[in-house]
């Protein structure tokens, strides 16, 4: 399932409320990944950020994402949950997560969720730092 | 034939406008309509760009009724 949020989600509440929708005794690993928003970037303090999407394309891409890594990995369903709007430092901002009967695909999944979501996901980043607003350029990559 | 463009983002602020409508005779590119729709702007460089949805690159030859959209590096998660 994928959601998109405009107002402030707590990840973990979140996981233990769908993982009770799936068959019990079936799945044996579910891992997760939440990103949360710093209250610093590239040497500033930033108070506040505002997430912007493209309707439409944000929710085709991220089921996407999601249809390929069941193609990929024998997973019993997978969850991504992500905010759009404004957000506060410390709100979470995204909650994927995979289901599957053994830890591999599980792992593999979650991190392809993420990696996927942050590269090819339509949604900008525009932060507010002391010296007004700016746009955040381009992701981390991940081994940084 | 009539395309709808839109601009997300920091190209929507560069451009002033985040949707255009644009008539054209002849078959044209996705560089084309930005020309078009952003009044000659320059193009940044990293621009992604969709039709439909769906990522497509500069080249690409639009169709009467697309949607195509412009976009800087996403940065989502």
């Amino acid at each position: 399932m994928i959601e998109l949020r405009t107002t402030e989600f707590d990840p973990l509440d979140e996981l233990a409320i769908y993982q009770k929708r799936l068959a019990a005794g079936k799945y044996g690993a579910c891992c997760n990944f939440i990103g949360s928003m710093r209250d610093f970037n590239e040497g500033d303090e930033v108070s506040k950020m505002t997430l912007e999407h493209y309707p439409g394309m944000t929710e085709k891409f991220l089921q996407t994402i999601c249809d390929e890594a069941n193609e990929k990995w024998p997973l019993l369903d997978c969850l991504i949950i992500h905010r759009t709007g404004d957000i506060n430092p410390n709100d979470s901002i995204v909650l994927t997560a995979a289901w599957s009967a053994h830890r591999d695909a599980s792992f593999a999944a979650c991190r392809y969720l993420i990696e996927e979501l942050k590269h090819r996901a339509p949604f900008w980043k525009k932060e507010n730092t002391g010296q007004g607003e700016r746009w955040v350029s381009e992701n981390t990559k991940a081994e940084d | 034939m009539n395309i709808t463009v839109k601009f997300f983002a920091s190209l929507r602020e560069q451009t002033g406008k985040s949707d255009a409508s644009i008539s054209y005779a002849e078959p044209i590119s996705v560089l084309d309509a930005w020309k078009q729709a952003s009044g000659m702007q320059s193009m940044p460089e990293n621009t992604l760009c969709a039709i439909n949805m769906e990522y497509v690159n500069h080249s690409t030859l639009l169709s009467d009724g697309d949607e195509v959209a412009f976009f800087p590096p996403v940065t989502g998660g």
